[in-house]
């Protein structure tokens, strides 16, 4: 057995306390050093902050209001006055991406917030309790998991009231078994390895073992995948939208601005290109994004 | 082997179960009496219960449940409460459409997705990678109607090349045409979507042969056999590549129910008649007896879909136990 003393000095010697190696970098700091170096997904931080401010200052930017008709300018290709062209009554398109940006952005951060929640929520306690509710939690995850997903999320929307907040909830609710199960499965798999075996046998109490060295190596991989979901839910909302499920006229979101598009799509091709560029750069940003997470969250990656 | 397929088909069904009552309850919360797709809407009180009652809208939820399942298990999914047709009837008319187009897409993906994924595990880092890398995030952040709208207006519209919408030509067909022309007329119908849901999810397929490929290629085996001199033809194709294609092979299991339901943007865009546009216009119309069955079909493919993957894998991995 080693005494007390003996303990506390093989602790500090272990963070380096002698003056030839340097202060041990923050965990913070060497995730976003690491991070920089991966191009693309800085190129999609630039991108996701610009599209955040475009969202965020979406009345000062502008030129209209997004529901403001004017019939007798309808279907106007982009000019100086309106940068993006008009729609079949009117609207400024460019107004209407801008103000969609904040739509189809919440959208997708709560949808995805709501999944994570849930997927955290159910796999951390299947994983947690095992046995009987693990098995039961886990059952229910693969019935719901069979479903194809695109196909119960538009059951789902047709049965409820459309809303802007129903989307998101209903969007959420529909992806969070695979987190679920990755949840799950990563901390089973933690529970059983060296550090946290060393934890235990230096007799660290469960909650210790749980927020100390469990959760924070499980909450690498539900990072990156939180990440990628956003991008996936502006997606799924697109696709609703553009199928006349989503978010309600006259509010337009991404998807529901190329809906009304689509009919015109020979004389105004405008309508639809404008806002599919914009869901199109960012996923993609969301997916690069998610990408350099990936690779600056892997304690394995060394640099 | 026997005993693991019996085991597994058992372990099936609760989880079958499990997904028609989901399946059921869904559609029961649905607000709204669905009497009211039933009835006229000047119909008085006393002819609406009349159709309850034929219905057996009155019974007790799990009465109901149960008169469904058991007509489900008999193939029978009921009639549909908008146009009274019987759903089964109306999903097997769909059916083939969709199947035609889902297996095109797949033929395609593989044809060109495998060897893509191969080349650049073997030339990893080069210009090439790189540029399919890049090629698979815009294949999985592009949405798929977009991409369909872009083809549509240059292809179909502008440049008048290719039909935007349906299966053929209406009253072109073997008899009055011949067969080439309406080979040719059907294949200009198909381009187009099959090209978009290819593009989509080509790129992933791709990327998982890419890394199959890769853990290959460091297997000893692989050295060994590069070791003793064989030329490197022989080592990529005999050793590597039989290897790096088992897992591919179990991804048609899994992917196959995954294409089923990614059909209801790309038909409502092509106006393709199969089980995509069904579903969507039974959701607008609320036709709950056409929703629930496609979704306990689609449930159950996926079910099978996966079971035959994992079916698969014991096939062509002798490593792998029936455990």
């Amino acid at each position: 057995m080693i005494d007390i003393e003996r303990k506390k000095v093989l602790i500090r010697d272990s963070y380096g306390g002698d003056a030839l190696t340097p202060e041990p970098e923050s965990y913070g700091k060497m995730v976003w050093r690491r991070f920089r170096k991966h191009k693309l997904a800085m190129v999609g931080l630039y991108i996701l902050l610009f599209m955040y401010a475009l969202a965020i200052f979406a009345p000062l930017l502008a030129t209209q209001s997004y529901e403001a008709v004017d019939p007798p300018n309808k279907l106007k290709p982009p000019s100086m006055e309106h940068f993006m062209g008009t729609d079949h009554i009117g609207r400024d398109v460019f107004s209407r991406v801008i103000w969609g940006s904040r739509i189809s952005l919440s959208v997708g951060f709560v949808a995805a917030a709501v999944a994570v929640a849930l997927g955290v929520l159910i796999g951390s306690t299947a994983a947690y309790f095992g046995g009987r509710v693990d098995d039961m939690l886990m059952r229910f995850t693969e019935i719901i998991m069979a479903f194809p997903t695109f196909f119960l999320l538009l059951t789902i929307v047709s049965i409820v009231e459309r809303s802007i907040f129903n989307i998101m909830l209903v969007i959420g609710l529909t992806s969070w078994p695979s987190l679920a199960r990755m949840v799950r499965g990563q901390i089973l798999s933690l529970r059983e390895q060296e550090f946290t075996e060393a934890a235990r046998a230096l007799g660290a109490t469960d909650a210790r073992i749980i927020f100390r060295h469990i959760l924070p190596n499980a909450m690498a991989p539900v990072i990156v995948s939180t990440t990628m979901r956003i991008g996936g839910a502006i997606l799924s909302e697109s696709s609703l939208s553009f199928l006349g499920l989503g978010v309600p006229e006259p509010y337009p979101s991404w998807g529901s601005i190329l809906n009304a598009g689509r009919t015109y799509l020979l004389q105004a091709p405008w309508i639809t290109t404008f806002p599919g560029i914009f869901i199109f750069l960012t996923v993609l940003a969301f997916n690069y994004v998610g990408d350099g997470l990936r690779d600056a969250l892997d304690p394995r990656l060394k640099d | 082997m026997r005993s693991y397929i019996i085991r597994r088909i058992l372990q099936m069904i609760p989880l079958l179960i499990g997904i028609s009552i989901v399946n059921f309850t869904i559609m029961h919360l649905a607000p709204g009496d669905p009497v009211n797709l039933l009835v006229e809407r000047n119909a008085t009180a006393e002819q609406r219960e009349r159709i309850k009652e034929l219905y057996g809208l009155n019974d007790p939820i799990h009465i109901q449940y149960i008169r469904w399942i058991s007509h489900v298990l008999r193939g029978d999914f009921g009639k549909s409460f908008v146009d009274g047709q019987s759903v089964s009837k109306t999903i097997l008319e769909r059916l083939p459409y969709t199947l035609y187009l889902n297996f095109l897409i797949m033929v395609v993906i593989y044809l060109i997705a495998v060897p893509v994924g191969i080349i650049s595990a073997l030339k990893q880092y080069s210009k090439f990678d790189h540029i399919m890398t890049t090629l698979a995030f815009l294949g999985q952040a592009v949405p798929s109607f977009w991409i369909g709208l872009i083809l549509i207006y240059f292809f179909g519209l502008k440049l008048d090349w290719l039909p935007i919408s349906g299966v053929g030509t209406i009253g072109l067909n073997m008899r009055t045409a011949g067969f080439w022309a309406t080979f040719a007329d059907r294949a200009a119908h198909v381009v187009m979507p099959v090209a978009v849901v290819a593009f989509g999810s080509l790129t992933g397929v791709a990327r998982y042969m890419r890394s199959s490929m890769l853990e290959v290629i460091r297997q000893d085996y692989v050295r060994t056999a590069r070791a003793k001199g064989l030329p490197d033809k022989v080592v990529i194709v005999k050793h590597a590549l039989r290897n790096a294609l088992l897992p591919i092979v179990t991804l048609l299991g899994s992917e196959l129910p995954l294409l089923f339901g990614g059909m209801v943007v790309i038909e409502s865009i092509f106006s393709w008649p199969g089980i995509g546009l069904l579903s969507i216009r039974a959701i607008l119309q609320r036709d709950y007896q056409i929703v629930m069955a496609i979704n306990m079909m689609g449930a159950v493919l996926m079910v099978l879909g996966n079971f035959l993957a994992d079916l698969l894998y014991v096939v062509v991995d002798p490593r792998i136990k029936y455990s």
